[in-house]
């Protein structure tokens, strides 16, 4: 083969994701159109009625972007006291040994476990405590689904976070000792400040699995079409309302449910965007 | 009192020893007393366990759990083996062979680290004095005094070392550890630091690490010739230098070792 | 005084040591709590019927469940249909992607390169369930049906970007002295590519499809809207199709079959896990 036909070759493989992303773009804006059309932009994504009587259909986009906003930011909050630590103990405390390979490899496979199980293990384990516990008297809901969603980030959040904690230079922190810190100043007052940036992206690389994380909030999140009133009651999230209505949809409520699946698409695209360029530069510096 | 205390060493090693695993000891019995407001000069070939020895004195040693220290480090007549790291480091300061200024902190806020690690809290005339103090003890002040509240790491390598210095005496150490403070600087900051660090003696004891034999002859009063983990020499720079008693000192000093 | 506050500070110290320890342990409490009880409660199921045997029917379910027998049958309709659709989805994944690695990493300071690595990025983060709204509209609508060729599609959309990371990252960290040494042999491009790159890549690429595989083979919402699902072993590609995850689902929602879901999910479970693992131990002995 020539070297032009290779190169010819390599190029063509490549236009296949320029093809994808065109065609998801394409595909989502042309089949939401009518929902947005009908209802107006504006109109759809603050209207929180979901109904859909014949004659009388009206779907508004609000009850489900405030359940993912909600979800997603309950699970970040649950998830910080556990990946931080998680990041601490194998970056910092016991960075390098088999604790922490250990701990690595524990929460590598809680990456791995496929979320339509988390769902389960939520519905039959957590959902019951959460009734025992009287928070909620169904048990599902938006606190259920944000805590099993909590412990799906929490490898994502830890492994990135503790990368960027072992990049901290052990001169600064050796400087930090010599001045007569503790360890617990020295993270407080060294690594976490200097590894911030990094952390950060680490959190918003978080956030974009959590916004589209499908069954297991489905699963847990009880279902309703209404705004969640607080975080014990019921709800649907973007997500969660396509995957328990995209197969009994048609017309309208298809676009727009496929309308819903695109703001999905542009809030993750942005959000994983801000995180990459984030993380790209914390790298550098 | 203040007297009685000048006279009697700062420092004191005694039979210390450092070792990193069971079977090999990189410093082997070492003992040696160190007067204040002196400079005392650390020599050898590398691996000769010099700087090990310097770590020894602030307890650096501490921070990684499979290192020994035994015998004893005596500071102003205490043992510091058995004294909490985070007080023996307060009042042993040190200067590490690469300049590294907090990168986050401001140059105004890297003076005043030691403090803000120790949780110690000092009102805003305490903390400008102390910045003015010590950034005019390192002839930093006049250099940097409009723009304190840059990141110190803006500064030339030189600068960036001298506020090292700087962060290290805003704590008011007794003694000053130094781990060849110079070899990542030009000629010239050199230049500075070391005529910063004779005019530094006075208010506290210097200990440096060097393998510039040059350096040792300049500033120091005191040398130590280390040569695989033993103390093969020490005694005053001007003596060893013109007649070094053990061969081995002899062979580095003119150049037939490391 | 002050050694009173050394001794808050030092408390403090130890407070966060075992703070820290402590969080760190819980984190792996819900991996075993989930291991254990999808291993206890679905460990009496595994047979070998299970295996070779489709879903039943509700009705026969019910009536097994009446006269207090175990539910018959098992989930080899979705296993055969899980196979099925992951071996279309990595016959065509697997080349396209490494061709695309390939230009990604030979073009590191084009534009049109930026372009596709950051749509690379773009469709890995992309949340599943969207990739199967479009997979709904690219192949379900023209064809008129849901299809195995469908689902595969949704699994190809999804493993693509894995294995074009991978490649690309492996091929990157190689030596350049590797490329140049066959180029002064005398290879051309294509050719020391094709023998000496790739091959010596082949562990980072085998980790990344495996770890692509272990990744999708889980995804549920993807397959609802393109494959859907079928009660009864079947092999045609151009009709519904079922999978293992679909039919955890399909129990999870059928009063009747519900005994079925632990037995279906162990099997998820260890099949993903032992991927898993297998690509983190050839990673760690394999990559170069």
């Amino acid at each position: 083969m020539s070297d032009k036909l290779y190169k010819v070759l390599l190029f063509v493989a490549a236009l296949v994701m320029p093809t994808v992303c065109g065609g998801v773009i394409y595909a989502l804006v042309t089949d939401a159109y009518e929902a947005f059309e009908h209802f107006g932009f504006f109109r759809f994504l603050t209207s929180s009625e979901w109904s859909y009587t014949e004659g009388a259909e009206v779907y508004g986009a609000l009850p489900f972007i405030t359940g993912t906003l909600m979800t997603t930011l309950l699970a970040l909050l649950f998830c910080i006291p556990f990946s931080l630590p998680v990041a601490l103990f194998v970056g910092e405390y016991f960075k390098g040994t088999r604790v922490a390979a250990v701990l690595s490899t524990v929460t590598d496979l809680l990456a791995g476990i496929p979320s339509i199980i988390y769902g389960l293990w939520g519905f039959y384990t957590l959902r019951p405590i959460i009734m025992a516990m009287n928070i909620s008297p169904q048990g599902s809901g938006v606190l259920t689904a944000s805590l099993v969603l909590a412990i799906m980030i929490v490898p994502y959040a830890a492994s990135l976070s503790a990368e960027f904690i072992k990049m901290v230079p052990n001169e600064l922190k050796e400087g930090a000792y010599s001045l007569g810190a503790t360890r617990a100043e020295v993270i407080g007052k060294v690594v976490f400040p200097v590894a911030g940036s990094g952390i950060f992206s680490a959190y918003i690389l978080a956030i974009g699995r959590a916004l589209g994380e499908t069954m297991t909030v489905t699963m847990l999140i009880g279902n309703t079409n209404n705004i969640p009133d607080s975080i014990t009651s019921t709800g649907n999230s973007m997500a969660s309302i396509i995957a328990n209505q995209f197969g009994e949809a048609d017309d309208l409520r298809l676009s727009s449910l496929i309308a819903i699946g695109l703001l999905l698409f542009l809030i993750t695209a942005v959000i994983n965007m801000i995180g990459k360029i984030l993380i790209k530069r914390a790298r550098i510096s | 009192m203040q007297k009685t205390e000048s006279i009697k060493p700062i420092l004191e090693f005694k039979k210390t020893c450092v070792s990193y695993t069971k079977q090999t000891m990189a410093v082997k019995y070492v003992s040696a007393a160190i007067e204040r407001n002196t400079i005392t000069a650390i020599m050898g070939p590398s691996g000769c366990g010099k700087s090990t020895l310097l770590r020894a004195v602030n307890l650096m040693h501490n921070l990684y759990p499979n290192i020994r220290v035994d015998g004893e480090i005596l500071l102003n007549g205490d043992n510091i083996l058995s004294m909490q790291p985070i007080d023996v480091r307060r009042r042993v300061g040190m200067v590490f062979q690469r300049p590294a200024p907090f990168p986050t902190m401001s140059i105004y806020d890297n003076v005043l680290s030691g403090y803000a690690l120790n949780g110690i809290r000092l009102s805003k005339s305490e903390k400008d004095a102390t910045v003015e103090r010590c950034l005019k003890s390192v002839a930093l002040w006049d250099e940097v005094k409009d723009v304190l509240n840059k990141k110190g790491t803006f500064l030339s390598g030189g600068q960036q070392q001298r506020l090292c210095i700087a962060r290290a005496l805003a704590m008011k150490p007794d003694v000053l550890l130094m781990d060849e403070p110079t070899s990542a600087l030009d000629p010239i900051a050199t230049k500075h630091i070391e005529e910063l660090l004779l005019e530094l003696q006075k208010e506290v004891t210097i200990l440096i690490v060097t393998h510039n034999m040059g350096q040792a002859m300049r500033i120091s009063s005191r040398s130590m010739f280390m040569y695989l983990g033993e103390l093969v020499e020490y005694d005053d720079t001007a003596t060893m230098f013109t007649n070094p008693k053990d061969e081995r000192t002899k062979a580095y000093l003119t150049g037939k070792m490391g | 005084m002050i050694q009173q506050k050394i001794k808050n500070r030092l408390t403090k110290e130890k407070l966060m040591l075992w703070g820290v320890c402590l969080f760190a342990a819980l984190t792996a409490v819900p991996l075993f709590a989930i291991l254990g009880e999808v291993l206890l409660r679905g460990y009496d199921q595994l047979s070998w019927s299970f295996f070779t045997e489709p879903t039943p029917t509700a009705y026969k379910a019910m009536k097994a469940i009446e006269a207090g027998e175990p539910i018959p049958g098992g989930i080899a309709n979705g296993i055969v249909g899980t196979m099925i659709m992951l071996g279309m989805a990595v016959v065509v994944a697997v080349p396209v992607g490494i061709l695309c690695g390939a230009y990604l990493a030979e073009n590191t300071k084009s534009r049109f390169a930026n372009i596709v690595s950051y749509l690379t990025d773009l469709l890995q983060g992309t949340p599943s369930v969207i990739i199967g709204i479009i997979t709904y509209i690219w192949v379900v609508v023209p064809m008129k049906g849901y299809s195995a060729i469908a689902g595969s599609v949704a699994l190809f959309i999804m493993m693509l970007p894995l294995i074009i990371r991978s490649t690309e990252e492996t091929l990157k960290i190689l030596p350049s002295s590797l490329k140049e040494a066959g180029l002064a042999l005398g290879g051309n491009r294509a050719r020391v590519m094709l023998k000496i790159q790739l091959p010596a890549a082949f562990g980072g690429i085998f980790t990344g499809v495996l770890l692509a595989v272990s990744r999708v083979i889980g995804e549920t919402a993807p397959l609802m809207f393109t494959a859907l699902g079928c009660s009864f072993m079947r092999f045609a590609i151009d009709k519904p199709i079922s999978a293992v995850p679909l039919l955890i689902w399909e129990f999870f929602n059928d009063p009747n079959l519900q005994e079925l879901i632990w037995g279906a999910s162990l099997f998820l479970l260890l099949f993903v896990l032992t991927l898993n693992m297998a690509a983190k131990f050839w990673c760690r002995t394999k990559v170069l």
